[in-house]
């Protein structure tokens, strides 16, 4: 087990030098250089080259990349192009809003999900099955933004249930309550797309497991139907479902950068579009880094769990 | 029979009863094998109108100049009107019909869809076969350079690219085609592995015929079944992206019309409240095709799994 975590872990660091290696090629495949934004336009040439030597920019781009490497073994994300705070700082400031948007949205998906997906398995091909499969269809089809602008419309806009967006009321006390009203849609919009991937994973994954042998002896030697679909087949046909958490994660990363935007929710997501349109290079590098780390990390995660949820993967 | 969703291999309620007479002799196999496919597939009632809708929607692509009522970035003198007879859909703010419109997104979200996918299959077929082929430090090569496209989230990366190169139609179509791969690669490799040890493959090796006919004659036709299944999702997956590349301006760009882009103006509440012909009707029509395609993809999965499992 110990050897398996370990190997699993050795093939993540190459992996992970890699991502630095690509995320520092696709920034710097950037036009212009950042000092002519960053310097004012009278600048002489001879200002424009000593900003250059200072920020390192006029070194080759495989020096660039190591001394950046090396900054970032220090915890070192440079600074902003446009506002000239720490990258640290201004990551640190949208990290919150993000995370307790995708998680509030994984573990909301996942609760409406699974039971779900089991109750279709065991009801295969009834009108309940049939209704689930239809809103799980939607539901990976529809496009964020298009879900999002719709649920504005309908409980924002026309019924006023929920704010149409952002994370508090502008001046309000911030309270718990308000945070939640605002929480309530964008959650909406990527739980949907999270349960209904889930659905079709948790149904496929029980059925297959609801037709193994051992469940027809523990039928056979009388276990009540609770307890053969909750215990038995349940905690079997939850195993594969493990390696979905980590497929979803990226996705959600995506779901979350048009979700933000559509409810101008102050987390990550905003801040890619901010820094895009700003051509913040630094902080795009930087949260492009951070999500790259994120899905990495996850994988191993899932990787690991699975392992130990099912000793059979050890020896693949 | 009607619904069916099974993303995972074994399929224990579909194990084939039909399909077990039909050992014949080897040379009319693969016919055999299309027409056992092609009968399941019609039997997925929502796979089938999938293709109908599909279908009508590719038609619209091709045939936008003929059936357009308007050139789609002609500017009207009434703008955001209401719909009318002359205007079916109404006027944008910037006073364009929203039917035309309407009409040429269709070739914008076809395009994408077919053509990124394109790409990435075409790379991702010629990955998997070298690393299962080849094994050795090749794989490994291949598959860890795999395991870095994988962990970028893949949303990400293409609209961080997009914007630092310039958002086209062109430059999204290449994007998402060039980083799609991953997911191919290591499908096509799994099936080589297991493919490469047959008689058949090592029968050609042994008669001496070049490796790039084993690996393109012999080992890929026997692998595309799982390609195919995954390169239909993935058509639906680019035209999503495409669309949300779109509406957060870094895919297709005004006064070229896109689905995507038609919805950026209910970003403002206003046309969202008060307009909603402007932003629903191209909404809808994304939905469809994502739809139609999920459901092409899923009737595929069925059909062809349920032959593997005999």
């Amino acid at each position: 087990m110990l050897q398996y975590i370990i190997r699993r872990i050795l093939i993540a660091i190459p992996v992970l030098f890699g991502v630095t290696v690509l995320n520092f090629l696709i920034i710097n495949l950037a036009p212009g250089n950042p000092v002519d934004m960053m310097v004012n336009p009278s600048a002489t040439p001879a200002q424009l080259a000593a900003t250059k030597h200072a920020l390192g920019l006029d070194q080759p781009v495989w020096v660039q990349y190591w001394n950046w490497l090396v900054q970032l073994l220090h915890g070192n994300l440079g600074f902003s192009y446009s506002t000239r705070e720490p990258v640290t700082q201004i990551l640190m400031a949208h990290v919150g809003p993000t995370v307790l948007l995708m998680g509030v949205s994984l573990i909301v998906g996942y609760l409406i999900a699974i039971p779900l997906g089991i109750i279709c398995a065991r009801k295969q091909n009834s009108w309940i099955d049939y209704i689930v499969t239809g809103f799980s269809f939607f539901g990976i089809s529809v496009p964020h933004f298009f879900l999002g602008l719709g649920v504005i419309y309908v409980f924002a806009s026309k019924l006023l249930w929920f704010p149409t967006g952002s994370m508090n009321t502008l001046g309000g006390d911030g309270s718990f309550i308000d945070t939640f009203n605002h929480l309530v849609l964008p959650v909406l919009v990527l739980a949907t797309g999270i349960g209904g991937n889930m659905v079709r994973y948790v149904r496929s994954s029980m059925l297959d497991v609801l037709g193994k042998d051992y469940l027809r002896t523990a039928k056979a030697k009388g276990l009540s139907q609770f307890l053969i679909t909750n215990k038995h087949a349940l905690r079997n046909s939850l195993i594969p479902i493990i390696t979905v958490i980590g497929i979803d994660i990226p996705l959600l990363i995506g779901g979350a950068i048009v979700t933000e935007q559509v409810f101008q929710w102050p987390g990550l997501g905003l801040l890619t579009i901010q820094s895009i349109t700003s051509r913040d290079y630094s902080t795009l590098m930087a949260i492009n880094l951070l999500a790259a780390c994120t899905v990495l990390f996850a994988n191993l995660l899932t990787d690991i769990l699975y392992a130990v949820a099912d000793p059979r993967i050890r020896y693949d | 029979m009607a619904m069916k969703l099974n993303p995972n291999k074994n399929v224990p309620e579909l194990a084939g009863t039909e399909t077990s007479g039909q050992m014949v002799v080897p040379f009319e196999k693969e016919e055999t094998y299309l027409h056992m496919i092609m009968r399941r597939f019609l039997k997925h009632r929502l796979a089938c109108v999938g293709v109908v809708v599909f279908l009508l929607i590719l038609l619209i692509a091709l045939l936008a100049p003929v059936i357009s009522p308007q050139d789609p970035a002609k500017i009207f003198n009434e703008f955001e009107a209401a719909p009318s007879a002359a205007h079916w859909l109404g006027t944008d703010p910037v006073g364009r019909d929203v039917m035309s419109r309407l009409i040429f997104g269709a070739q914008v979200s076809i395009t994408v869809g077919i053509g990124a996918v394109a790409i990435y299959v075409a790379i991702g077929i010629v990955l998997g076969l070298v690393a299962g082929y080849f094994g050795g430090w090749i794989d490994m090569l291949i598959m860890r350079l795999t395991d870095v496209f994988m962990s970028f989230p893949y949303f990400m990366v293409i609209l961080v690219l997009v914007s630092i190169i310039g958002p086209s139609l062109f430059n999204i179509t290449l994007v998402i085609g060039l980083l799609g791969w991953p997911a191919i690669a290591r499908l096509v490799r799994g099936s080589v592995l297991s493919i490469k040890e047959m008689d058949y493959v090592k029968a050609g090796v042994a008669l001496g015929y070049s490796t790039p006919k084993i690996l393109f004659q012999h080992i890929l036709p026997n692998a595309l079944a799982p390609i195919l299944v995954n390169a239909t999702f993935g058509v639906a997956s680019a035209i999503i992206m495409e669309a949300s590349l779109s509406f957060l301006g870094m895919g297709v760009r005004p006064p070229a019309a896109s689905w995507g882009n038609m919805l950026t103006q209910a970003e403002s509440i206003t046309v969202l409240s008060s307009q909603p012909w402007l932003w629903i009707p191209p909404g809808l029509m994304i939905l469809l095709a994502v739809l139609s395609v999920n459901f092409i993809g899923d009737g595929l999965r069925d059909a062809i799994e349920s032959q593997n499992a005999k």
